[in-house]
């Protein structure tokens, strides 16, 4: 028995287990799918406003548009931090601005990721009609929460800043990215 | 330390043969595609960041387990409080798909306001996780070669349904919830269904991954990570599935900083979340939240679902003429707002509480529905149905069980914290009952048919 399962193994690629927990896993979405009716994963009137086309574009949306988006954006804050410190000839800054930079950042478009609809005054009939008013103030709110997070940042990082310029030179307190190692080798 | 870069590779590969190098059936296709690399493969592959590894995935994914469960359970709740048995859970006909039903409870009256403002507020603030577990295994996407056997394509196959599936419901509920229906499709049909395809995803995932999860949680001590700054961070062990990075840069944030910097995320969707749920002083930090706003100081001021104009109420509707039509099997009457004022009036606190997850409490007064079967001839009746004056909508009229009529607290209000409903919320009269979703709470009442089931 032990022969047979390590051959099915070596022919399929995993244990046994495995193939029936996928086949049972697609059976069910399957079903899903035969319930919903093909028909209605795909509309053929407005062809974006299809389940099906919502469904795989989630998929892209996230893997080849937004993770590349931000990815590089990093990248680029990251090189471009180092770039100006391997040119910069006045005293080092000791407390690296690239976290303080990153946060703000993350949360600014975190929040307008997820409340875009009343940022960019999406949806608004159907919006008046629910909830009786209008989706107005939202652009000005989102400003002024973006206000307060870079404006946190910078007073922390300068907080820092301070405390490092105290402690002087001793600390390791530390600078980002490449050229580091030496030190905390 | 950051081995030297001559090493690295070595042991890579090492950990490959010792766990990987094997090709299902039929080998030769495999071996194939692996020698025939996109060009541009490997600008892909050049990931960087020394955090990434088993041990952060693993973590993401334990909060994961644990979480999303809750949001799918507390999401399939909400499927039966609409009361399938009555053909008002959407959508309709689902069916083997179709839950166990039961008599959703009346009480305690924020069952609804919790099992929804959990789905909604739990599915919100899990979506920094799901972000950071999705970039913790990226690499895995542009892996080459992207299969060895049979069994990976049917398992990466079966991830379009775990990523698609949890995508899609993020999307559609995010949309939701603020009224925005850019989608074209049935908000309920596609959240339900999709939900069914990410369950079947997580759950042939789970079982897949678990003990690699468990595996990657003890390969770190979490305690150890937490007291380790950025300066200490180390890369982990190289790893058969390529999360951990070839080449890492030096890190930028310590392991227990990119834990607290989703942390944080969390915690900064839960401010801006919560307060729709939960009301009160919370309730200004959901500040881009369409329930997060106030309407005033007044009695009627509070969040309206749905207005008197969008559901075409017209003050000819509503005024002297209004009357209520009560029907049961004895019989048929009615009765104008007068008759109703002057039966016993019952006062209860109770909240409403949405499928957007927002709710609010507020003090209504009016005629318990037990009294209004009791004056139709039918004491205790097996289920009423509510039917308002708006002629349009899928929600003109409801069903509601016999607990729902029996409950005290039920009523037929007339008047909330103390004045008379206004336009928007429902005047001449209204339906609360306790734990009901509220867009049963039918406003607008025109009829009340008490029956048997």
């Amino acid at each position: 028995m032990r022969a047979l399962i390590a051959r099915f193994s070596a022919f399929y690629g995993s244990n046994p287990l495995h193939l029936l927990g996928t086949i049972a896993a697609w059976a069910l979405a399957g079903y899903v799918v035969a319930v919903l009716g093909p028909q209605a994963l795909w509309n053929p009137k407005v062809w974006w406003q299809s389940i099906g086309v919502w469904f795989l574009a989630a998929v892209v949306a996230h893997d080849l548009v937004l993770f590349p988006l931000y990815a590089l954006a990093d990248r680029s804050f990251t090189g471009a931090f180092a770039a100006v410190r391997g040119r910069w000839t006045g005293p080092s800054p000791q407390v690296s601005p690239l976290n303080y930079l990153r946060v703000p950042t993350l949360a600014a478009g975190l929040s307008l990721l997820l409340f875009f609809p009343g940022i960019v005054q999406q949806g608004q009939s159907s919006y008046v009609a629910a909830t009786g008013q209008n989706q107005q103030p939202f652009f000005g709110r989102w400003l002024l929460l973006v206000a307060a997070l870079y404006g946190l940042s910078a007073l922390t990082y300068a907080g820092r800043l301070a405390v490092a310029g105290h402690r002087g030179k001793t600390t390791d307190t530390h600078i980002d990215a490449d050229n580091t190692r030496t030190q905390s080798q | 330390m950051v081995p030297h870069s001559g090493e690295r590779p070595d042991e890579d590969d090492q950990a490959h043969d010792a766990t990987d190098a094997a090709y299902g059936f039929p080998a030769p296709l495999w071996r194939a595609l692996e020698r025939h690399r996109p060009p541009g493969i490997g600008l892909l592959q050049r990931w960087r960041s020394p955090l990434r590894g088993p041990w952060l995935t693993s973590v993401f994914g334990s909060v994961l387990l644990v979480g999303l469960p809750v949001v799918i359970l507390t999401g399939l709740l909400s499927y039966i409080a609409y009361g399938p048995q009555f053909g008002q859970a959407i959508p309709h006909d689902v069916g083997w798909l179709k839950l166990p039903t039961f008599d959703w409870p009346s009480r305690p009256s924020w069952l609804y306001r919790l099992t929804q403002g959990v789905h909604v507020g739990l599915g919100l603030i899990i979506i920094p996780v799901v972000l950071a577990k999705l970039w913790s295994v990226i690499p895995r996407l542009f892996a080459w070669p992207p299969l060895r056997s049979i069994a990976q394509l049917l398992e990466r196959l079966s991830l379009l349904m775990l990523v698609g599936g949890i995508l899609f419901e993020l999307a559609t509920g995010v949309l939701n919830i603020q009224y925005d229906y850019i989608f074209g499709f049935s908000f309920y049909t596609a959240h339900y269904y999709g939900a069914w395809v990410f369950i079947a995803g997580f759950i042939i995932h789970v079982l897949i991954k678990l003990p690699k999860m468990v595996s990657g949680l003890r390969s770190l001590s979490f305690r150890t990570v937490l007291r380790t700054s950025r300066a200490d961070t180390r890369p982990e062990p190289p790893d058969v599935d390529g999360l951990v990075a070839t080449d890492p840069a030096p890190p930028t944030v310590s392991r227990r900083g990119a834990l607290a910097l989703v942390g944080g995320g969390a915690l900064f969707v839960a401010v801006l979340t919560a307060g729709q749920t939960l009301g009160g002083f919370a309730r200004r930090g959901a500040l881009l939240l369409p329930r997060g706003r106030s309407r005033g100081e007044g009695p009627n001021d509070f969040q309206v679902n749905r207005t008197a104009a969008a559901a075409a109420i017209t003050p000819a509707d509503t005024g002297a003429d209004w009357r209520l039509t009560l029907r049961s099997p004895s019989g048929k009457m009615l009765l104008d707002r007068a008759t109703l004022e002057a039966m016993p009036q019952h006062t209860a606190e109770l909240p409403i509480a949405c499928v957007e997850g927002w709710s609010t409490t507020q003090t209504w007064s009016g005629v318990r529905l037990r009294d209004l079967a009791a004056r139709a001839g039918m004491p205790n009746p097996a289920r009423a149905i509510v039917r308002s004056l708006e002629r349009f909508g899928g929600f003109n009229h409801a069903v509601l069980q016999a607990n729902q009529v029996g409950n005290p607290d039920s009523l037929l209000a007339l008047r909330v914290n103390g004045v008379d409903l206004s336009p928007d919320h429902g005047y001449p009269a209204r339906i609360i009952v306790p734990a009901l979703p509220g867009v049963h709470n039918t406003k607008w009442v025109r009829s009340i048919e008490f029956g048997q089931p």
